[in-house]
């Protein structure tokens, strides 16, 4: 067995717990923007994806983006179901921590990943067939960019493009599905004629504070290592979300008069997503002027939807997908060998072929996710449907599709029990003493 | 002076009081109701217990108006009201005793 570092495994554990918080931020984050009827079900679409993403990540997932390669395009199946991925680490990806830890990382990162697309088509994605899209769009999108630009023999790799942490893998992919999906579901109801406000802000800011926390371990992570590396990371990622975030308010409130607590969240993100391909290959002043850059231009870039007429319901277009360009190319802007010896100097460090190289990424990436998941989604379309019924989207997915309420604060009318947990049919008690209804019933209690 | 009642679906309010303002009126008050009629309700399930809800959200609205435009008023919510399905709601419309503006002390026409 390979020597197993004790700092860089415990660094991963935490880093990859750190990930693994981002979707329950991210379900926060979403949740809050859309309207009370539909909170519960654009929750769930971020975290059902703990289980969906995990689940296939594991059967086979893994193996297609990080085993060994096939054509430079994918991995084989030869690690399904985590064979051989154990305790020795595996040198090609992390060589001082156990392989099934870099594994888990990346599954974090396989969660998360699935789950920003869901901003796009929040409000009335049909729950079965979103979960059928999700199972397809891993294995035929995901897996595949990851291996390109991660997997041993990925030919985005070997093309030398830099991406620390996934600004091409998670975001431009995440945002390009988001954009088709968008094309092909379809406007909201009422879209650009009835108010859409965010229903709890709070719920919003939140989730962007767990985002911005749990990002620590996706860039920081990323050094897969427990280091120099991994603290300038650490450092220049919370540098550009700060920046973002007071470059999205200033232009708020040159533009409209107000600075704005969603936009300081919205900026917070936009830097967020901007600096993960740059934040092992860049340093604190860059980190200023990519943070501050992603909050003005995605400020800039989430107006556009209203322009085009696009329901991109929660911005995944631009905020990913914008802040995901600005940083992987200003990583080809900034980038230098003195932060990291293993990266490559960028074009202010008189190497403007790297540029170069992020453009290709960049443009390959948006190419394949758009046209690969507008494929998917015609076909789940046309099979199944992907969109709820008129009736079911004025009635709110929480009710239509999970049948529950995110908010039962009304005090009465809350119903009567019908069947037990079991099934059981329940009978109506007769004599005076209060009914199991009365006592079991939360919004009865409230009587 | 007629007082005029709405029961009607919460998705359509927007489009009832944008209907309202064009025929005159000038102000209303709606409420966040739950009310049960024809239309059924729905179940909610939570750790697979199973619940009948049979109240149904509603908004209500109150309207004060001369008599002139009481008719106008009744016709502009039945239009913009309707879906044609069941649970659009219903009017009600009594007759009002008198309205007072608090700041001025209007009473009666001028007060609306």
């Amino acid at each position: 067995m390979q020597h197993i570092n004790s700092g860089d495994t415990a660094w991963m554990l935490v880093a990859t717990a750190l990930v693994m918080f981002m979707t329950p931020g991210l379900a926060l984050f979403y949740g809050g923007m859309v309207r009370s009827k539909n909170v519960l079900g654009t929750i769930m679409h971020s975290f059902i994806m703990l289980g969906v993403g995990t689940i296939v990540w594991v059967l086979y997932g893994y193996s297609l983006a990080f085993g060994p390669d096939k054509f430079h395009l994918i991995g084989d199946l030869s690690w399904i179901g985590l064979r051989d991925v154990g305790m020795a680490p595996n040198a090609n990806y992390a060589a001082t921590i156990p392989h099934i830890l870099f594994m888990a990382f990346q599954m974090m990162f396989a969660v998360i990943t699935p789950a920003l697309i869901t901003g796009a088509f929040a409000e009335r994605i049909k729950f079965s067939s979103f979960l059928v899209f999700m199972v397809a769009w891993m294995t035929l999108v995901y897996s595949p960019i990851a291996h390109w630009v991660w997997g041993v023999g990925g030919w985005i790799r070997n093309l030398g493009a830099l991406d620390f942490a996934g600004g091409t893998v998670v975001h431009i992919n995440a945002a390009f599905a988001a954009l088709a999906a968008v094309l092909i579901i379809g406007k909201r109801k009422g879209f650009m004629k009835e108010a859409m406000h965010p229903h709890n802000l709070p719920m919003t800011i939140l989730g962007a504070a767990m985002l911005w926390f749990g990002w620590f371990g996706f860039n920081a992570g990323s050094a897969l290592t427990s280091g120099g590396l991994a603290a300038v990371a650490f450092v220049v990622t919370h540098i550009a979300t700060a920046a973002a975030a007071l470059g999205w308010i200033l232009i708020e409130k040159i533009k409209t008069g107000k600075p704005t607590t969603l936009g300081a969240a919205s900026g917070a993100v936009a830097g967020l997503v901007a600096i993960t391909p740059a934040a092992g290959f860049v340093g604190p002043i860059a980190a200023i002027a990519i943070g501050f850059t992603a909050g003005i231009v995605c400020y800039l870039a989430v107006g556009l939807k209203f322009k085009f007429g696009y329901d991109d319901a929660l911005d995944v277009v631009g905020v990913h997908g914008v802040g995901g360009i600005i940083g992987a190319l200003l990583t080809g802007v900034f980038a230098s060998t003195v932060i990291n010896p293993a990266g490559a100097n960028g074009l202010v460090h008189g190497n403007p072929a790297l540029l170069g190289k992020q453009l290709i990424a960049v443009a390959v990436t948006i190419g394949y996710t758009f046209v690969a998941s507008f494929i998917i989604l015609k076909v789940i379309d046309a099979i199944m449907g992907l969109r709820v019924s008129e009736e079911d989207e004025i009635t709110g997915l929480d009710l239509s599709q999970h049948s529950e309420i995110g908010y039962a604060l009304g005090g009465f009318g809350g119903g009567t029990l019908e069947h037990g947990a079991s099934g059981s049919v329940f009978q109506p008690e007769t004599s005076s003493e209060p009914s199991y209804a009365m006592q079991t019933n939360p919004l009865n209690e409230r009587l | 002076m007629k007082k005029i009642e709405a029961i009607i679906k919460p998705f359509k309010l927007d489009d009832v009081k944008n209907a309202l303002s064009k025929v005159g009126v000038q102000g209303l008050t709606a409420y966040e109701v739950k009310g049960f009629g024809r239309q059924k309700g729905h179940t909610e399930v939570y750790r697979g217990a199973e619940y009948r809800v049979d109240f149904v959200p509603k908004v209500k609205l109150e309207i004060m108006v001369d008599d002139d435009l009481a008719s106008q008023v009744v016709d502009t919510i039945l239009n913009s009201a309707r879906t044609g399905k069941i649970g659009d709601g219903k009017i009600f419309v009594f007759p009002a005793e008198d309205v007072i503006r608090i700041r001025t002390g209007e009473r009666g026409k001028d007060a609306i």
